[in-house]
């Protein structure tokens, strides 16, 4: 292939399909990832994601559609992948052999001196002390944390993480967010799979939302906020001036009690809600929490991807976890 | 510089080096000639309806003549599939199948690891049985001449020379044994069912050439090419076996290599 390509897309997907019989595990997708994008591919479980990435990185065949990383066919030969890193599900290696071991393997399997990168990377995900040891023994966030390490032996322009978070204690998640963060700083482009928001709301910039394979929304983050509006949860020593206060306020809408105390509102912009505070003060209602809900974003995410019927479920099932702005939402 | 086939087979013996079923194996490949040759020591006995069978008092290099008889019926084809049947369904198991073909080498280049990795271990197999059943058979029975299948006297340094040959050349159904235990392990990505199912396929064959009236095939099947070496046996040597064994074995090994190889380049690696 010699067509020129001055600033080659990291990814491309058109109208990418795979179906399993009657099941339509990836329907339709279109997706576009720039250079230097932290991409969240965001849906449930089940939505078709890691289906998406396995294409995206030639594992699987796709029914129809094309992929393009760096303007390349992955179906066609591994050379599209120069550049590209990344794991599907769980990162796995051999449980018989080391972390040292498994990398020097991989290395191999690169070339290209990846192997001279292997003890800088296990530093970087804070595994050299443990790389001698079996992988058959590391423990989820190890192993987790090795997969990175694997990624970052190719050198990659393009990182693909497919659900890094997962099965990761706090402390785990907040390092691996950081790490992302870290890598897109230093000119990474990432996409990264996740099914829950608030992980990709930390690190994205853009998003695409997927459920049962199709993609429902695609654009940046501040867009998708802009359409939920950023809803605001304030709690004072006097809620009923408070809320009279509110009513009042220029730039403030959408007032409203909240069953367990204190009120809800929108506001269009931080100034109006800079100039609330002063309102209050003024009027003798003191403030005890004025904080951002992105609870609404995340509404806007169940509804995206659930439809509001499953929102139902959810919140009766329990595992929807207490979201009480999705109940009032729902009650309402 | 992309990694090659090189690269790919040099970590596959590694991997094979660091795995319990490779010295499962060639353990066995081991212990089984000197178990054959301690009953033998112990015993006035011998199996005189074998070939070499009454000659194995006479000389130490009957008894890997013997075994390799023995040896066909299922222990050797099963040490070859402990590893073939394994070697591609492993990496199902682990799940490392997308590890490895998201790095920077093509599907074909990683089978023909396997592949080679794979004979290279039945070959070790072969040779670490005729080494140790050489050794324990001369330490029993003495390095002494042989009585060829014509019945002329060969002498033991000839002898020596045509036992090599012999097991060199049992080396041909084992590798076809193998290829099939690789499209096993492929298609299946299941190492027990793989490894199950070369055996039974071996032992199939087997059954067929004893059903009555399916004389006619039997010089055609797989497991009558186990007894092909015997050619280097007579005086002058009988090519016949010989030559129909090399490409009898072909016709079983290259269309399953080759249906191994198109299963693993268009298979999606999905973890289900």
């Amino acid at each position: 292939m010699s067509r020129v390509m001055p600033e080659a897309v990291p990814i491309e997907v058109r109208g990418l399909v795979k179906r399993y019989g009657e099941l339509v595990a990836v329907d339709d997708v279109d997706l576009t990832v720039e250079p230097g994008d932290v991409f969240g591919y965001l849906g449930p479980n089940g939505a078709g994601k890691t289906t998406s990435l396995r294409m995206m990185l030639g594992l699987i065949r796709p029914t129809a559609g094309s992929v393009r990383i760096f303007g390349r066919d992955p179906q066609l030969s591994v050379k599209a992948l120069e550049g590209v890193a990344g794991f599907v599900e769980a990162p796995s290696f051999y449980p018989y052999l080391s972390g040292r071991e498994n990398l020097r393997l991989f290395a191999a399997f690169d070339g290209d001196g990846a192997a001279a990168r292997i003890e800088e990377s296990l530093a970087t995900v804070g595994l050299a002390e443990r790389a001698k040891d079996r992988v058959g023994g590391y423990s989820h966030g190890m192993r987790q944390r090795l997969g990175i390490a694997a990624a970052l032996l190719r050198r990659p322009r393009l990182l693909m993480l497919d659900e890094p978070a997962t099965g990761l204690d706090p402390g785990g998640m907040r390092d691996m967010r950081d790490l992302i963060r870290e890598l897109s700083a230093s000119g990474m482009t990432v996409l990264l799979s996740s099914h829950l928001l608030a992980e990709v709301e930390e690190v994205c910039n853009r998003v695409a939302i997927v459920r049962t394979g199709r993609v429902v929304y695609q654009g940046s983050l501040v867009d998708l906020r802009a359409q939920a509006g950023e809803d605001y949860v304030l709690r004072t020593t006097e809620d009923g001036v408070a809320r009279r206060v509110a009513e009042i306020q220029a730039g403030v809408t959408a007032v409203r009690p909240r069953p367990e105390g204190g009120l809800t509102f929108k506001a269009e912009g931080e100034d109006a809600v800079s100039a609330l505070s002063l309102a209050l003060t003024e009027s003798g209602a003191l403030i005890r929490e004025l904080s951002p809900r992105h609870a609404s974003l995340e509404d806007l995410f169940f509804s995206l991807t659930e439809g509001d019927e499953r929102v139902e479920t959810r919140r009766e099932s329990g595992e929807g976890g207490g979201d009480p702005a999705a109940r009032a939402k729902e009650a309402a | 510089m992309n990694p090659g086939v090189l690269t790919i087979y040099r970590w596959e013996l590694r991997k094979l080096r660091a795995q319990k079923r490779t010295y499962l194996g060639l353990g066995a490949a081991a212990i089984v000639p000197i178990i054959f040759v301690v009953a033998l020591v112990t015993q006035s006995g011998q199996p005189n309806d074998v070939a070499f069978g009454r000659y194995l008092h006479d000389t130490g290099l009957a008894v890997p003549l013997v075994l390799l008889l023995f040896g066909s019926v299922w222990m050797f084809p099963l040490i070859t599939a402990l590893v073939a049947g394994d070697i591609v369904a492993a990496e199902d198991r682990n799940d490392t199948l997308k590890t490895i073909l998201t790095r920077s080498v093509e599907r074909h280049q990683v089978f023909a690891g396997k592949a080679l990795a794979t004979f290279t271990y039945a070959i070790l197999a072969i040779a670490v049985t005729g080494a140790v059943a050489l050794v324990a058979g001369i330490l029993a029975s003495g390095f002494n001449s042989i009585i060829s299948l014509s019945g002329t006297r060969v002498s033991a340094t000839e002898g020596l020379g045509l036992v090599g040959l012999s097991l060199l050349f049992y080396l041909v159904p084992i590798l076809a044994i193998a290829s099939i235990g690789l499209l096993f392990s492929t298609v299946f990505r299941n190492s027990a069912a793989a490894i199950v199912g070369t055996l039974m396929f071996s032992l199939l064959v087997q059954l067929i050439g004893i059903l009555p009236g399916l004389g006619g095939i039997h010089p055609y099947l797989l497991s009558t090419q186990f007894n092909a070496w015997q050619g280097f046996l007579r005086s002058p040597v009988d090519w016949t076996p010989v030559i129909r064994a090399l490409w009898v074995c072909a016709i079983y090994a290259v269309p399953a290599l080759i249906a191994a190889v198109l299963v693993f380049l268009r298979r999606d690696v999905a973890g289900d």
